[in-house]
């Protein structure tokens, strides 16, 4: 459902999108769907220790194998210095990454890269990585974060000295970082709170879970040239990122993007990609290498763990006053979790005047978290919302109501430093509030809850081109890998510019040689800095089509305007020259109709959603059942509406698995025993009803259109408005996630 | 590895004894994803869907015998068997997916010996028989004989079974079969439960048998179940009823579970009590509606 | 090793190809075929996005061994179209918007199939069962059953099936 409608042509409708053809006849080339004729599969030995030093590496029986054409291990690549790059979800260190991607000296998960090896069939490489033998020296192990942050805890990095504190460490530790946010006067907010609640959450590891395993083919040239073929959410960033691994020079490498099954910010960093390169160097032959699904849940990053412990504190009417919150969350084997975004959205939706926020990033022996989808909101929200509604309880007020009391608006100073722009938080709770699910009746052991969440959206550097054919059709070029159904809005935003139809336009994501520099897909960034860039584009090439219009018709430019798709004279003078009849008549007019853009755009546009749960939990088992639910959200505005419920639908069933069942389980010695989709448990179809979507429209002004992101604040609320819901039905609540059966019938049999 | 598809028995029995590193295997939906997993690759696999004993499914002489290597959709689809057999039914339609079963057999099922396999427990508390060939000819065995342990098998090197010999429903008796699992779909029990009930002309309870799965290292039944349950007129739980105590006690005092990814040893306990109430009050009104 | 000579009907067609023993289906369409509609999520039979009809029946390609194949009939995702028209269930799937990144999708189209040759108008209940083995992390699922649901009535409805002839 759509709340407001808009005047446009194109934009706000649902066209079929233009890559849907060839996905729903199988035709679509993902990752491994690329083959050469001749090439070598590569495979990864992995290491079975979570914490152990590498003493040797003994290669000759495994090169010695029939078939076997190269091997590689930490030692043949070049050990990096210390330097941080950015990606489109945070920071990035080259040599963690370096480290990460092949074990040098010390191996820190069970699954890390020891050595990789290419052989002439996948079996061929197997046998020989077995082959491999390798000398540990095992060390103690860190396997949760209150070890991990112990002073005696066995350190992971002898050179870690944590960032961020008052007075610089003198030893180092696991803890790589600390965050502090703070305003106001805490005593004074908690002096006037005439309600205190507090409480310590955790939540466990989970996965991105996309569909697609991590597969890439490289070929690498005699002249030390190479081209890659990969799934990713940015080809440029695969390219800058390997090559720096390597120690090879970005402009000697093509990185072709090919559909990508999924990432949710899992894919915006590289694993196999330096591996295939160079193997493939070494043996002078194309590599390809795909994970296998135990690989990806083993070794690609998960988001963190966490334990935070909020405390908030409320006037009998209901306004904040006071909030503390501290939050540690797991970064995996180096340091890098999301605590920067969760400290700074945990409690961004509401103005609250006294404010202390401590964040630390914990490195432990699990594998190095990734970006997922809102990076470090979702834990936080799970916390912060589920102390909101606790409070509300404890107040008499309506929970929606006490949001409303206290919600952000524009022109409020975010907890973290600015102010808020244009922002939807306020409609999202009218609309979910006035919506008839919120008032709808429920039943014995049944549950309603409800929670919100913030997200900050990402512009990026961007490049795009539209192209005109001389039949005049048009080509969108972008360099953004499409996960969802951006090339149909941007090809609308284009069509809505150009005035045809939008399928006479052709939009392509290009390779790294194709098209200037784009980075990646994440921070849902494409409909808005991809869209400003084209429509801009557009719009350029409409000055120039004019222009050309008025050359032919020997008239002044400014009796010119774009009407309809066609230049037409504002005095009538000549009759309408088509887009198809400028496109074919261009030579004579100056050359090719194209226009290139390039953007690094600010403004993105803060998403905000607010999210409704009904729950039945049996009290026999412990088993939730989510009956109902109901998803608001702005949009700014939805270019394509199936594509933006599709975003709001995915987040909320991803966080509902987060809420209930998902969870990396590892045994004693930190081996994970559920690396695989039958026991790391995904919602399957059957798990779930319908999920309504209320797209609120709020336009942001910094987008010609008033897009903002909706890729990731979907994933938000689900886990607080669970938690919430189950609450409400069984009078307990859950602070510890998952809300798996054996968790709710523990809480159910504590009275 | 090799693959071969015998089309008799005698043949399988001769690959059978020739390779000592063959293993049979019908769906491959166990065989499969252990080998993913690691474990070693055996140097033959021998499919047995091509002999027609292990495919074949018909009722005589008070008895269905059913095939070992038969899908279980197409168990599930065929009307006699689940009139006769509605918890079997149950069990073989809970593995997995509608992909897994278009090729998971019972015969599978029972081999992988998993104490959490679905329709082992029917099968036990049916009281079926594994029809078993070899080198050493035909024997049966009680289905309950089969399992010794977590992944081990009676069954010799150059043994399988071809067939299930099940004794037909006498009126007044049928089953049930319920397990728990966090999803809906797509999960290896944390705990199941199979229960046949024979009832008399006035509906009472005259034998009884519950099964448990998932809560020990094989499958169990609860022996104590038939003497709790008999003579009663067993109605929807309700906590009034000091039998449905005893049958909990008696369930309780079968299960030997373990803390592991998909339970806790305490949960079990508590949810296998749950799901043998559930499935005993089923198959007792099934029982009755036989009548 | 010598490899083994299989003969099955593809998508109608009756075809051979060369294999080693130890391959899947899944592994014969994809590396030896060419194959490569039909995608591999987890080579375990968990995530359905190898879905195949053998038979009739509904499998997971990744847990059917190459050579099982010999002399049966074997439906991909490559054959669900006609040569100048989808499958109702591609033309729902198109306008539903049932699918984000699409890997997931063949799968999916293979398995809602199955379920409609079966049961021609299901509920919303059975379609949910139905596709349970099917994993998509994308689309919450709910934009996929709707279209299952609008290919059932499309199927049974003469009107809509000329329509789209
Ligand atoms: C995704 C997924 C979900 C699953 N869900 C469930 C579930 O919910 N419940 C459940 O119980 N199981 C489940 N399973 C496990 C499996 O599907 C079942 O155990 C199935 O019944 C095995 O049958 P099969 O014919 O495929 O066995 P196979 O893999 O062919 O064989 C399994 C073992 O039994 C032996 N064997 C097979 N047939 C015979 C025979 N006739 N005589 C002697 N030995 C034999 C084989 O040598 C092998 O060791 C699941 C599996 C997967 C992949
Ligand atoms: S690849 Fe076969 S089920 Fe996942
Ligand atoms: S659309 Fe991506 S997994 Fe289903």
């Amino acid at each position: 459902m759509t709340t407001t409608r808009t005047g446009y042509k194109w934009v706000g409708t649902r066209p079929v999108r233009h890559d849907g053809l060839d996905k729903v006849t199988g035709r679509a080339r993902f990752g491994a769907d690329y083959a050469t004729a001749g090439m070598l599969h590569g495979v990864v030995l992995r290491s079975p220790h979570v914490h152990a030093r590498i003493l040797s590496i003994d290669l000759t029986e495994a090169a010695a194998m029939p078939g076997v054409k190269a091997i590689i291990t930490g030692a043949d690549l070049p050990d990096i210095p210390d330097e941080t790059g950015t990606g489109s979800e945070g920071g990035i260190n080259f040599r963690d990454l370096s480290r990460n991607i092949l074990a040098r000296d010390k191996v820190l998960y069970e699954g890390h890269p020891v050595a990789a090896v290419a052989a002439v069939t996948l079996r061929a490489a197997q046998r020989a990585a077995e082959a491999i033998e390798v000398d540990y020296e095992i060390l103690p192990a860190v396997l949760s974060l209150e070890e991990a942050m112990e002073d005696d805890a066995p350190v992971l990095h002898d050179d870690l000295f944590t960032l961020g504190l008052d007075s610089p460490p003198d030893r180092p530790s696991n803890i790589s970082r600390r965050r502090v946010i703070a305003r106001g006067d805490l005593d004074a907010g908690w002096e006037e709170a005439d309600v205190v609640v507090e409480r310590e959450y955790t939540t466990k590891a989970v996965h991105q879970g996309y569909i697609e395993p991590h597969a890439v083919v490289a070929e690498t040239g005699e002249d030390g040239r190479s081209t890659l073929w990969c799934s990713s959410q940015g080809h440029f960033a695969m390219r800058t990122y390997t090559t720096k691994v390597l120690g090879w020079e970005p402009g000697d490498m093509k990185v072709i993007p090919a559909e990508i099954g999924g990432g949710f910010g899992g894919k915006t960093t590289i694993y196999l990609e330096p591996l295939a390169a160079l193997l493939s160097r070494r043996a002078g032959r194309a590599v390809k290498m795909v994970m296998t699904r135990s690989e990806v849940f083993r070794a690609t990053g998960p988001t963190s763990g966490s334990v935070m412990r909020i405390k908030m504190g409320a006037r009998r009417d209901g306004k904040l006053v006071a909030a503390t919150a501290w939050m540690a969350y797991e970064a995996g084997a180096f340091p890098g979790s999301p605590i920067g975004p969760g400290v700074m959205t945990v409690l961004a939706c509401y103005d609250i005047p006294n404010v202390l926020i401590e964040g630390y990033d914990v490195v432990l022996n699990k594998p190095k978290v990734a970006a997922y989808r809102a990076p470090g909101a979702p834990m936080a929200a799970f916390a912060a919302e589920s102390v909101v509604d606790e409070l509300a309880e404890e107040l008499g007020i309506d929970p929606i109501e006490l949001r409303l009391r206290n919600a952000v608006t524009e022109g409020v100073r975010a907890v973290y430093g600015p102010k808020y722009r244009k922002i939807g938080f306020v409609e999202t709770l009218e609309e979910a509030r006035d919506h008839p699910h919120y008032s709808a009746p429920l039943g014995p052991w049944q549950g309603r809850g409800v929670a919100s969440g913030y997200w900050f959206n990402f512009g990026g550097e961007t490049t795009a081109t539209v192209s005109i054919n001389e039949d005049g059709t048009a080509v969108v070029m972008s360099g953004c890998p499409d996960i969802g159904g951006t090339r149909a809005a941007l090809a609308q935003m284009a069509a809505e510019e150009l005035g045809i139809d939008v399928h006479r336009i052709e939009p392509v994501v290009a390779d790294t040689h194709s098209i200037g520099y784009n980075d990646m897909t994440g921070g849902s960034r494409v409909a808005f800095a991809v869209g400003i860039a084209v429509v801009d584009a557009s719009r350029q090439l409409i000055d120039d089509m004019c222009a050309r219009a008025a050359l032919i018709w020997d008239v002044p430019r400014e009796e010119v305007e774009w009407v309809d798709g066609r230049a037409q004279s504002v005095t009538g003078a000549a009759a309408p020259l088509t887009l198809e009849e400028l496109a074919s008549g261009s030579g004579a007019t100056g050359g090719p109709l194209s226009a290139t853009v390039t953007v690094n755009p600010r403004g993105a546009g803060a998403g905000f959603s607010t999210q409704i749960c009904d729950v039945e939990v049996d009290p026999d088992t412990g088993l939730v059942t989510v009956l109902r639910y109901t998803v608001v959200q702005d949009a700014g505005r939805a270019i394509h509406p199936d594509y933006v419920e599709g975003q709001m639908q995915g987040g909320a069933v991803q966080g509902i698995g987060w809420a209930l069942n998902e969870e990396y389980i590892f045994d004693r010695n930190g081996v994970m025993e559920n690396p695989g989709f039958l026991d790391y448990r995904m919602p399957v179809a059957s798990d779930l009803p319908m999920i309504d979507t209320v797209i609120v429209e709020v336009p942001n002004p910094d987008h010609p259109y008033g897009v903002r992101g909706v890729g990731e604040t979907g994933i938000i609320p689900p886990m607080a408005a669970v938690a919430n819901a189950v609450y409400a039905a069984t009078g307990k609540r859950m602070q510890d996630l998952p809300m798996s059966p054996v968790r709710v019938l523990e809480a159910l049999s504590g009275d | 590895m090799k693959y071969r598809a015998p089309t008799s028995i005698d043949e399988a029995v001769e690959l059978l004894s020739a390779h000592p590193g063959a293993e049979v295997f019908a769906g491959a939906t166990d065989l499969i994803p252990q080998i993913q997993g690691g474990r070693p690759e055996p140097s033959l696999v021998v499919d047995l869907k091509r002999i027609p004993e292990t495919v074949r499914l018909e009722a005589e002489n008070g008895f269905w015998r059913v095939g070992a290597a038969i899908p279980a959709a197409v168990l599930t689809a065929h009307e006699g068997l689940t009139a006769a057999f509605p918890g079997l039914v149950e069990g073989a339609g809970l593995i997995g997916s509608d992909q897994i079963q278009g090729r998971a057999t019972l015969g599978g099922n029972l081999c992988n010996a998993s104490p959490a396999a679905d329709s082992v427990p029917p099968l036990v508390a049916l009281g079926a028989e594994a029809i078993i060939v070899g080198r050493g000819g035909e024997r049966s065995a009680q289905v309950s004989e089969v399992v010794i342990g977590p992944s081990a098998t009676s069954l010799d090197q150059s043994e399988f079974i071809t067939e299930f010999r099940i004794p037909a429903p006498s009126r007044g008796s049928s089953d049930a079969y319920e397990r728990f699992i966090p999803r809906t779909e797509m999960d290896i029990a944390v705990v199941g439960a199979a229960a046949r009930i024979r009832v008399d002309g006035d509906g009472r309870c005259e034998e009884a048998a519950v099964v448990l799965a998932a809560v020990a290292p094989t499958v169990v039944e609860v022996s104590a179940a038939s003497g709790i349950l008999e003579g009663r007129v067993i109605p929807h739980y309700s906590g009034r009823d000091a039998f449905w105590d005893e049958l909990g006690e008696a369930v309780v005092a079968c299960c030997n579970p373990i803390d592991d990814k998909r339970g806790t040893a305490e949960y079990r306990r508590k949810v296998a009590q749950v799901l043998a109430r559930r499935t005993v009050v089923t198959a007792a009104r099934r029982a009755r509606e036989t009548l | 090793m010598s490899r083994t000579h299989v003969t099955c009907v593809l998508n109608g067609d009756e075809i051979d190809f060369l294999c080693n023993d130890y391959q899947t289906l899944l592994s014969a369409l994809r590396d030896e075929l060419g194959m490569i509609g039909t995608k591999e999520g987890c080579g375990t039979g968990d995530c359905g996005a190898c879905s195949v009809i053998l038979d009739g029946q509904l499998v997971c390609s990744c847990l059917v061994f190459a050579p099982e194949v010999e002399g049966r009939r074997v439906e991909t995702i490559e054959g669900l179209a006609e040569v100048d028209h989808l499958h109702p269930l591609q033309d729902s799937f198109l306008e539903g918007a049932a699918f984000q990144c699409g890997v997931c999708t063949p799968g999916f189209l293979m398995a809602a199939k199955a379920l409609l040759d079966r049961n021609p108008s299901p509920t919303e209940t059975e379609v949910r069962y139905g596709v349970a083995g099917n994993l998509c992390r994308c689309t919450g699922y709910d934009k996929i059953v709707r279209s299952i649901l609008d290919a059932a009535a499309r199927m049974s409805d003469p009107e809509r099936q000329k329509e789209a002839t």
